[in-house]
């Protein structure tokens, strides 16, 4: 009889797992965590170097900028471009995204799941939902000078779209995702200090997760 | 009453018991999304579906996308009652050998 109900045992552990593998995408690396984790903080120790060397902020001087111009009520968006930290942040966001992924496809060879199929497209979907949003949204922020709001706004969009995803990988993401966004908020009431916690949310945040769930699905797996 | 009545002989195999598992918690699934997730061959799969599509559990839909068939398969409103039995039947099963 024993034997039989082990059977039973397997046969509904086969069916949860078979239900998971269908829907959710779980071959996120912990390790993609960490990677991304680390290049926050370079690319915020690099931010930080800067801002500390000019003593307005570069941020702060087209704000100026932006008000000497009363005829210019807008900033350009080609003058942002060319602002260095808008360089650091969008080679921090391309380099925390390659090596996510080189990571994570690692883990996706591992378990022999497939990296594009319809649980990683479904999780893609709704990552980009609130991040295309919010960035959309961000860019109106810098257009009309706000740029106080703005990395309390990347914590917030961030973490919005890690609970919209964590329905379709790893439910774990969920619980980093709040974390960002108590993070967001807190930091719009201390919004001089937003680099900090941008190198805690994105940064630490991220590493520490990123070994939590290496420690937890990867290393006994190894 | 046994439990083991409730038991279904159509879910016995693992390929069949898997396939139903994903049509439970997807709306629908393809014939190439099925085979990686069970690893299993073609003929092997196409045999099992057929035993899931005679017992009225599944809804095999053949399409094309190009020139490319393409199988999707859904379950049947009678297909998830069937399963739902079938889980309880499990269930039920081991805490009574407890």
């Amino acid at each position: 009889m024993s034997n039989l109900n082990q059977e039973h045992h397997q046969n509904l552990h086969h069916i949860k797992q078979m239900m998971e593998r269908s829907s959710r995408f779980i071959s996120l690396s912990g390790l993609s965590g960490v990677a991304a984790g680390i290049c926050a903080l370079v690319g915020a120790f690099f931010a930080n170097n800067i801002i500390n060397k000019s003593s307005i902020s570069s941020i702060r001087s087209i704000e100026n900028y932006n008000m000497d111009n009363s005829k210019v009520d807008k900033i350009s968006m080609e003058h942002f471009m060319g602002n260095s930290l808008f360089q650091i942040a969008f080679i921090t966001f391309i380099a925390a995204l390659s090596f996510s992924f080189l990571f994570t496809y690692l883990r996706s060879k591992k378990t022999s799941t497939p990296l594009w199929g319809s649980t990683s497209k479904r999780l893609l979907i709704n990552v980009s939902i609130p991040m295309i949003v919010g960035g959309i949204y961000l860019m109106k922020l810098i257009e009309f000078g706000v740029v106080d709001l703005i990395a309390p706004g990347c914590l917030i969009f961030y973490g919005l779209a890690l609970v919209n995803a964590s329905k379709f990988t790893l439910t774990e993401v969920k619980y980093l995702g709040y974390l960002q966004i108590v993070l967001g908020i807190l930091n719009s009431w201390f919004v001089g200090y937003g680099i900090y916690f941008w190198a805690i949310g994105f940064g630490i945040f991220h590493i520490l997760y990123g070994i939590y769930m290496w420690n937890k699905y990867e290393r006994s797996s190894k | 009453m046994n439990p083991i009545k409730n038991l279904n002989k159509v879910f016995e195999n693992r390929i069949r018991l898997g396939l139903m598992s994903a049509l439970m918690v997807n709306d629908s699934i393809n014939f190439n999304e099925v085979k990686e997730l069970l690893q299993i061959t073609d003929g092997n799969l196409a045999s099992h579906c057929k035993g899931l599509e005679e017992a009225g559990y599944i809804k095999v839909q053949k399409g094309f996308i190009g020139r490319k068939t393409n199988t999707i398969y859904t379950a049947t409103k009678a297909g998830e009652k069937a399963f739902k039995l079938h889980i309880d039947a499990l269930e039920q099963m081991i805490n009574n050998s407890k």
